[in-house]
This record gives structure tokens, C-alpha cells and sequence, in this order.
């Protein structure tokens, strides 16, 4: 199996490509074999996909599986994966069987639906994987094709203005990035991302416009990355289009963003910005805590008020990825363990939560909180699963949310202890407008008219939860499975880029005498 | 040696003999009824001749006291002319037919000014150049004004006549500056002055005024007033020819005059053609932004990739060309596919260009549909498409020629023209409920071709099929 990667990524694509050519009809059957195609398609990636966890070896902190071939324009298909970017595969293997069986309700377009999503998981697997600077960026891009087209075509009311702010603002953000990645080229020689981490980029401080830029180059390639991963993140004040597209996405389309696509941002972070630029992400780690530890506070106090529950959920999402920013940019070892942890747990919790949504919203056709009150009485199961997600958001000891969050606040508290102060009070009202929103949904008397005939979960909706249910709480009580793969890698990560940064402080000292 | 000089302009004799005996031959056998059958004979011989060129073409030939080259540059470029030609023509049989349009002048204006896109990119010699570049234009006139009877073609081609016109004054008199102050008219000659010693005043307004005269046949802002208009007033198939071949041979006739005459004074052209680039790139995407007729969107959006184009050449490396090449190859191919759907667009058997009319055609006609946001797509240069590897291309040879600021601008520009190919997908996958419906049957071809160049667009990811290379070897040639 030496192509082990690229048949996982490409097989959901094949799906893809013999559904556009085979399947012919618009009806009811043609609709039932799409999704059972997809649904077939994605478990089948999730299977392939467990070959690559089982093989992987944790102590290897090189990349695994490693393919290679000729591009074009001297460039490479390079593809691999180490400690830091196996389990965001995993992530993306596990949740799309998730979101294709969640979307058992749609009737509109069920074959396009389809295509989307599984040239989507592609993709995603794509930027995950890439070994290649411009392959990289190519999947990290063409992902936006197949969002704008759900958002658009399945999404809610004012689904268009979402979906162009969505493009347009990730575009915009990205192809600085791709400025960035043709200087490197140009630098390096190479687009091969294995030999770019060793390369290292100057840090000559220079003039541009009469503003004296510290770390020189590396600081402007950094703010050229951060550019695109920030608003990928999305980070506080650049965050704007995700309660749009949240809001507006179909749930399947919410649960895909808030859990993989998110995590594209901090996954960019920690390939890119952190091991190729370490004196630039050393120069603008304040600006990083400062700006998450803002994010954590303010996000958090949006979400309080919010009256639509998509939109709530989208700020708290913008606040747990403001904990995922702080622990990359803390540059130790529990920081880097506790970002990767707090993201694939937020892929679970987040994912579930929009779920969660989607259950209630497929019977009554509303978000808005109001519409709602008293469903314990009706749907005591959801109640449940609702509350063990609520829980496991607000960070409550026991579910996964727990680890990511305390890891991340004890690694900043070393690092910058004001920082660990105001984010630590963000947690206080995470759980304030979670607990709330639980509250005003679920619990009081039920005296909605609308809701009095409203029906418990399904069989196939409860199966949906089950695997995020056992993740969540396994991972909570036991991280240890995930910490050791991911620890190797991130321990190596460090090690390096404390070498690259002593190595300038010889250097600098060296031309200070 | 006469005869060595006449093999080596071979391919443009076969089509210059072609031209004038079907003309006799058309006159005298029916006129407008042989039309049809003269189309498909010029579509043959246009494809015939582009294979010759690339089979047999090959080292560097001088002919006739060295006013004409063929090299592995021009050949580039005519193959690409003359294959874009051949498909235009392929795609307008149908359309002109329907509209009583199809008359014997058509195919054998399209020859000569093919023939004419040949002699610039070959030219080496101002006055060479000059006579290319008229044959191109004043065939270019007639065909804008085609239909004889609407004013509004009448009124682009009058346009385009006088606009033309003035940027071919505007080269004569930039020419006759250089060949007073150089003393000579051959590129060669023109090099040898220019590479030593600082550029002499006068040379330096003749090289202004031949680049004004220039950015008009390539319509770079802002020589791009015409655009738009005669996009909008010819006949679709005319238009779809304007954004094709007329570009390829009028950026190939850009890059040879800067570098093979002017080579050794890069950093006196730099900064205009990058600063034509850059107004370009942003006139083309704002302006387009507010547009109501495809074709109107069409031009500004030509514009815009002219904009690119120009930053290939900016860079005047060999990166820089090979860069221009392929961004060409890939822009004709968009632009090919782009035309044959709007072609196909019509209600009641009347061409319709309206954007608005494109409403929700995914649930009519998905195939074309599919294939139109795959080419939309690959326009604004979001990958996976192809148009994104061009535009990828433009941008290292920029950066690495040091112009890291036109880069930037570049990409920036790009973000704001995704919005309007965005606005057109979203009309035709999510707008709002369609008042009349569209039809998009077309014929056969059309829809291959659409499909095509579509598939190009996705598959030429994979593979190339050997253009890059090429393209490096016809940039190497340039750069001496």
C-alpha cells in the first residue's frame, strides 16, 4: 500500500465523480441511492483511513506514508502525514459518514448535495495531507468552491449575501498567503514542505516605507500567513463571516465548518507559521495571546445575547478557537498538546452541537431561541444528548472540552499570566451562555402550542450522536491515546524551532559586537 | 537563397494563396450559398497549416535580409493563433447561418487576418510589424461591422476603425522616432544601440509611443476604451475571435518588440508595462462588477487578464515569458469555452447576452452548467482550475524579478474579480425564480466544446500535455 494517502483522499472523489456520471433520475430511488453512495463512499474512507492510524508510529516525528511524484512547473505532489496532521485526518474520516447520514432530510438536489460534500472531504483530506506548498494551497483553496455552492444552494434565507461574504473574505485572506508562498519558492528553490521546515528564512530587519520591520522577511511571510489562517480560524476582529455562514449553511454544511474546516487555520499555524517563521511568530506572539485572549472574553459576551441558536454556537466556536491561537503561540509543549487536543475535540463538541440544532430545527423550521422552552418534557433523550454536549462545551472535567481548555490555560499562565487571567475569566462565560441557552431551550414548562406534539429523536438521529457521545467522553476521561500521537511531533516542532531561535540570538549578538 | 527565405514563410504563403483563390473561387461559384462549405475548408486549412508549423517547424530561420524570424517564440504563438482561429470558426458555422450572417467574406477574413497575427509575431523589423499588424486590423474592421445592417455593429466597427487607427499612428510615429534616432528599423539594429549606452531621448519617446500603440491591439488600460463596446456591437463569434487569437498575436508582438529590440533596456520599459498591468488588472475587475451584458463582462474581464499577462512581461525575464505563454494558452482555452456557452444562449431563436437570463440554468441544462462554473471558476483563478496555475506562474516570475508590489496588487485585483464570476454562478446555481426560460440547446459542437475546454481546465492540472515545456523553449529563444 504505498499509496495509502492518496487513495484515501481521492476515493471520496471517485464517489464523487461516478455519482455525476451513473446516476440518472430525480427521483425518490435516485435520491435514496445517492445517499446511500455517499454514505457507503464516506465509511469506506473512514476504513482506509484506519489503516493509516494503525500503521502510524508515534515515535517516527518525520512524515509517514510519503508519496512523491512529479508535478507541473517544477513543482511536487508530495504527500504525507506526521503526529500533528494524522488525527485531523481521522477527524475528517470520522465526521463526514456524520454529516452525510445528518442529512438524510434533505430532498432538494440530492446528487449535487452529495457531490458537494464528498468532493469536499477530498479536499479537506487534501490540506491535511499536502506535503507540497502549492498543493497546499490548492486544496486549502478549492475547498471554498464546494462550500460557497452549499451554503448558496442549500443554505437559509439570506443565503447569498453569506456566501459571498464567506468566498470573499477567505479569498481575499488566502492569496496573500499565496504571495507569501511564491517568495518562499523563490527562496527556498523548493516547494517541498519537508525541506522548507529546515530552510531557514532570513530575519535581516529592513525598511519598508520608512517602518522598521523586526525579523524582516520572516515577519512579513508571517503576517502573510496569519492573514489567511486568521480568517480561516477565524480569529477575533476577522471572524465575522462565520456567524453569517454558520447561520445561513444547511446543518450538515455547519457541522462540516465548525468542525474541519475551522481547524484548517490552526493546523496552518502549526505546519507553517510556527517551525518555517519561529523569529517571526517569537516577534508577534504577543499580538496572538492579546488578540485570542480578546477574542475568548468578547465572542463570549456576543454569544450571551444572541437570540438565534446557529448564531450562538458560531461565537462560542470563535471563542474555543481563540484558546486553540493562545496555546499554539504559548511555544511549549503543554500549549502546542492542548491546541491539538482543544481542536479535535471542539471537531466533536462543536459538530454535535450544530447537530443538536439541526434535530430541533428539522422539526420546527426555527433557530430562534424563543421558539422554543420546555422540550425535556417531550424529548427526554435530547435533552440529554444536548446537555452532555452543553457540558462538554462549557469545558466541564470529564469531556474531552476539559483537557484542550486547562492544557492551553496552564501553558499561557507560564508564558503571560495577565493573558491566562482575562482568558480564564472567558471560560466563566462560556459556561454562563451555554448553561443559558440550555436553559431558555430545554428546561421550564412546555406552553409553546407548537411544540406540544413535537417528537423524541429517531433511531437514525441517535445513531448520528453515539460515536461523538463515546469520543467525547473517552477522550475526556483517558487523552492519553491522542497525546501520544501527537506529542513526538510536537516535541520535535519545539526542539527545532528553539535551535532556529538560539541560532539568531548567536547571530544577533555576533553582529552586535 | 530566395527560395530558403520562401520556405521559411511557407505557412503564411499556403494561407495568403488560400485566401485569394477561395475569394476568386467563392466569387465566381455562388457567393454567399458556398459559404458554409468555404467555412469548413478555412477551418481544414487553418488546422492543417497549425500542424505543419508544428511538425516541421523547427531552429531559427532570418529570412529576407532578417525583416521576418521564425523561432521557436513565433511558432508558439501561431500555432496557438491559428488553432484558436480554427476553433472559432468551427464554433461560429451555426450561429452565422441562424442569423444571416454567414456570408463567403467571413472565413476569408478571419485567414487573412490570421495571416497578418503571423507576420507580427514573426517580424523582425518595425516595418514588418507594421504591415502585419494592418492586415490583422483592417480585416479585424470589416468583421466588427459584419452585420451590415445593425447600427450597433456599425457603430463598434466605426469605432474600433478609428480607435485602431489612432494607435496605429501612434506606432508609426513611435517607429519613426526609433528608426531616427537608432537609424535603423531592424530589431537587431535597434538592440545594438539600446543595449550599451543609456537610451537617447528620442528613443526613449519612440519606445513610449510604439508600447501606447501596442497596449491598444492588447487593450490595456488605459488603451481600453474600445473594448467594450465593439465586445458588445459585433457578432458573438466575432467577439469570441476578438478575445482570442488578436490577443495572443498582439502580446506575442508586444514581448518581441521589448525584448528583441529593446532587450537592453528593461529597466526603461519595466515600470510602464507594469504600471499598465496594474491599472489593468483593476479597471478590468472593477468595471466589470456593474455590468448587465455577458459580452460587456466578457471584455472588462479580458481586460483584466491582459492585466496578468502584462505582468509576465513586466517581470522581462525568461520565467517572465514562458509565464506570458502559458498564461496565453490558458486564457484562450477559458475564453474559447466561455464564448461557446454564451453562444449557445438564446430565447425564441434570438441570441440573448442578458447575465440576468442566466437564472437558475443548473436545473435546465446542469451539464453546461457545471462546465460554465468550471470555467468561471478557473477565470477568477481559485484552484483547483487551471487559471489558477496561470495566474500562480505570472506571479513567481514577478516576484522574482523584484516587483513584489505588482504581485500583491495582482492578487488583491483577483479577490475583487472573483466576485462578479461568483455573481454569474450564483445566478445560474441559486438565483431567485426565472420569469422566461432560457434555452441553451446549441448545437453539438458547441456543447464539446464547452465541455472541452472545461475538462481542460480540470484535468490540465494533472498534466499539461508538454505546453510548459514548450513555452520554455520559446522563451528561452527570446531572452538572449
Amino acid at each position: 500500500m504505498d499509496n495509502l494517502l492518496s487513495i484515501t483522499t481521492f476515493l471520496p472523489s471517485i464517489a464523487a465523480l461516478i455519482l455525476t456520471l451513473f446516476l440518472r433520475g430525480n427521483d425518490d430511488a435516485a435520491n435514496r441511492n445517492a445517499k446511500f453512495a455517499a454514505l457507503f463512499a464516506t465509511i469506506a474512507t473512514f476504513v482506509t483511513s484506519l489503516f493509516i492510524l494503525f500503521g502510524f508510529d508515534p515515535d517516527d516525528v518525520g512524515f509517514q506514508f510519503v508519496e512523491e511524484g512529479e508535478w507541473l512547473f517544477g513543482l511536487k505532489y508530495k504527500m504525507g502525514v506526521d503526529g500533528i496532521s494524522v488525527l485531523f485526518v481521522m477527524l475528517t474520516t470520522f465526521i463526514m459518514p456524520l454529516v452525510i447520514l445528518a442529512s438524510w432530510n434533505v430532498h432538494t438536489r440530492v446528487k449535487e448535495y452529495m457531490i458537494a460534500f464528498l468532493v469536499l472531504e477530498t479536499l479537506m483530506l487534501g490540506v491535511f495531507m499536502a506535503l507540497d506548498l502549492i498543493l497546499f494551497y490548492l486544496f486549502f483553496e478549492a475547498g471554498l468552491i464546494p462550500m460557497f455552492l452549499i451554503i448558496g444552494i442549500w443554505g437559509g434565507k439570506d443565503r447569498i449575501y453569506a456566501s459571498f461574504k464567506f468566498f470573499l473574505y477567505t479569498f481575499l485572506g488566502s492569496v496573500l498567503m499565496l504571495v507569501a508562498m511564491v517568495g518562499m519558492y523563490i527562496d527556498a528553490g523548493t516547494t517541498d514542505i519537508e525541506r522548507l521546515l529546515r530552510h531557514p528564512f532570513s530575519f535581516e530587519p529592513f525598511n519598508i516605507f520608512g517602518f522598521h520591520v523586526v525579523g524582516g522577511l520572516q515577519t512579513m511571510m508571517w503576517l502573510a500567513f496569519f492573514a489567511s489562517f486568521a480568517v480561516k480560524m477565524p480569529m477575533w476582529p476577522v471572524h465575522t463571516w462565520l456567524p453569517d455562514a454558520h447561520v445561513q449553511a444547511p446543518t450538515a454544511g455547519s457541522v462540516v465548518l465548525a468542525s474541519i474546516l475551522l481547524k484548517m487555520g490552526g493546523y496552518g499555524f502549526l505546519r507553517f507559521s510556527l517551525p518555517m517563521f519561529p523569529i517571526g511568530s517569537e516577534i508577534m506572539a504577543p499580538l496572538v495571546l492579546w488578540m485570542s485572549a480578546i477574542a475568548i472574553v468578547y465572542t463570549s459576551l456576543v454569544a450571551l445575547v444572541q437570540e438565534d441558536m446557529k448564531k450562538l454556537i458560531a461565537y462560542s466556536s470563535v471563542a474555543h478557537m481563540g484558546f486553540v491561537t493562545m496555546g499554539i503561540f504559548t511555544f511549549n509543549q503543554q500549549g502546542l498538546d492542548g491546541a491539538i487536543f482543544q481542536m479535535l475535540s471542539h471537531g466533536f463538541i462543536s459538530g454535535a452541537l450544530f447537530l443538536c440544532v439541526g434535530v430541533i430545527y428539522d422539526r420546527q423550521k426555527t433557530r430562534e431561541i424563543d421558539a422554543y422552552g420546555g422540550l425535556v418534557n417531550r424529548m427526554p433523550a435530547y435533552a440529554l444528548i444536548f446537555m452532555l454536549f452543553t457540558m462538554a462545551n462549557v469545558g466541564l472535567p470529564g469531556t474531552s472540552g476539559f483537557i484542550g481548555e486547562f492544557l492551553t490555560l496552564v501553558a499561557v499562565f507560564q508564558e503571560n499570566t495577565w493573558v491566562a487571567l482575562v482568558a480564564t475569566s472567558g471560560v466563566i462565560f462560556s459556561a454562563a451562555y451555554a448553561l443559558w441557552l440550555y436553559r431558555r431551550v430545554v428546561f421550564g414548562d412546555l406552553i409553546k402550542e407548537s411544540l406540544t406534539s413535537i417528537q423524541d429523536m429517531s433511531r437514525r438521529e441517535r445513531m448520528i450522536f453515539a460515536p461523538l457521545i463515546a469520543a467525547t467522553i473517552a477522550f475526556g476521561i483517558y487523552p492519553a491515546p491522542i497525546l501520544d500521537i501527537i506529542g513526538p511531533s510536537v516535541q520535535a516542532l519545539l526542539e527545532e524551532r528553539n535551535a532556529a531561535l538560539d541560532h539568531a540570538f548567536v547571530v544577533t549578538q555576533w553582529a552586535l559586537n | 537563397m530566395i527560395y530558403s527565405d520562401l520556405y521559411v514563410i511557407l505557412p503564411e504563403i499556403l494561407l495568403s494563396v488560400f485566401a485569394l483563390v477561395a475569394l476568386i473561387a467563392v466569387v465566381y461559384a455562388g457567393k454567399d450559398q458556398r459559404a458554409s462549405l468555404l467555412l469548413w475548408v478555412s477551418t481544414g486549412m487553418l488546422l492543417a497549416v497549425t500542424a505543419f508549423i508544428g511538425i516541421v517547424g523547427s531552429g531559427t530561420h532570418v529570412a529576407f535580409n532578417s525583416l521576418f524570424v521564425d523561432d521557436a517564440f513565433s511558432r508558439f504563438a501561431k500555432i496557438l493563433i491559428l488553432a484558436s482561429a480554427a476553433v472559432i470558426l468551427l464554433m461560429s458555422e451555426s450561429f452565422m447561418a441562424k442569423h444571416d450572417l454567414l456570408r463567403f467574406e467571413y472565413p476569408i477574413l478571419i485567414v487573412l487576418a490570421a495571416v497578418g497575427m503571423m507576420i507580427m509575431v514573426s517580424a523582425a523589423d518595425l516595418m514588418t510589424l507594421y504591415m502585419g499588424l494592418e492586415l490583422q486590423s483592417l480585416s479585424l474592421y470589416i468583421v466588427a461591422a459584419l452585420r451590415r445592417d445593425s447600427v450597433r455593429a456599425t457603430e463598434a466597427g466605426l469605432k474600433y476603425f478609428v480607435l485602431g487607427a489612432l494607435s496605429s499612428g501612434l506606432f508609426l510615429f513611435g517607429a519613426s522616432l526609433v528608426y531616427g534616432y537608432a537609424g535603423t528599423t531592424q530589431f537587431a539594429g535597434i538592440i545594438e544601440t539600446t543595449r550599451d549606452q543609456e537610451l537617447s531621448l528620442g528613443l526613449l519617446f519612440g519606445l513610449i509611443f510604439v508600447i501606447s500603440g501596442l497596449a491598444f491591439k492588447v487593450s490595456a488600460v488605459p488603451f481600453h476604451m474600445w473594448t467594450p463596446d465593439v465586445y458588445e456591437g459585433s457578432p458573438t463569434p466575432v467577439t469570441a475571435f476578438f478575445s482570442t487569437a488578436p490577443k495572443v498575436a498582439a502580446i506575442g508582438l508586444f514581448a518581441r518588440v521589448l525584448h528583441d529590440a529593446f532587450g537592453g533596456a528593461i529597466a526603461d520599459w519595466r515600470q510602464v508595462i507594469a504600471l499598465l498591468s496594474v491599472l489593468s488588472m483593476f479597471l478590468g475587475s472593477i468595471a466589470a462588477i456593474g455590468q448587465t451584458d455577458i459580452k460587456r463582462l466578457m471584455a472588462y474581464s479580458s481586460i483584466a487578464h491582459m492585466g496578468y499577462a502584462l505582468m509576465g512581461l513586466a517581470a522581462g525575464t525568461q520565467l517572465g515569458i514562458e509565464a506570458l505563454l502559458v498564461y496565453m494558452v490558458i486564457y484562450v482555452t477559458m475564453s474559447i469555452g466561455t464564448f461557446a456557452f454564451i453562444l449557445t444562449m438564446e430565447r425564441d431563436g434570438q441570441p440573448i447576452t442578458d447575465i440576468s437570463a442566466l437564472k437558475l440554468i443548473a436545473n435546465s441544462d446542469p451539464l453546461k452548467a457545471l462546465s460554465m462554473l468550471i470555467l468561471l471558476f478557473s477565470l477568477a483563478g481559485v484552484p483547483p482550475m487551471l487559471g489558477f496555475f496561470g495566474k500562480f506562474y505570472v506571479l513567481k516570475s514577478a516576484y522574482e524579478a523584484g516587483l513584489i508590489w505588482l504581485a500583491i496588487a495582482g492578487v488583491v485585483a483577483s479577490v475583487i474579480g472573483a466576485y462578479y464570476y461568483l455573481r454569474i454562478v450564483f445566478l445560474m446555481y441559486f438565483g431567485d425564480d426565472v420569469n422566461e426560460e432560457l434555452e441553451t440547446r446549441g448545437t453539438p459542437i458547441l456543447t464539446a466544446i464547452v465541455v472541452v475546454c472545461a475538462a481542460v481546465m480540470v484535468l490540465g492540472i494533472v498534466n499539461l500535455f508538454g505546453i510548459d515545456g514548450a513555452a520554455s523553449v520559446a522563451a528561452e529563444i527570446l531572452i538572449r
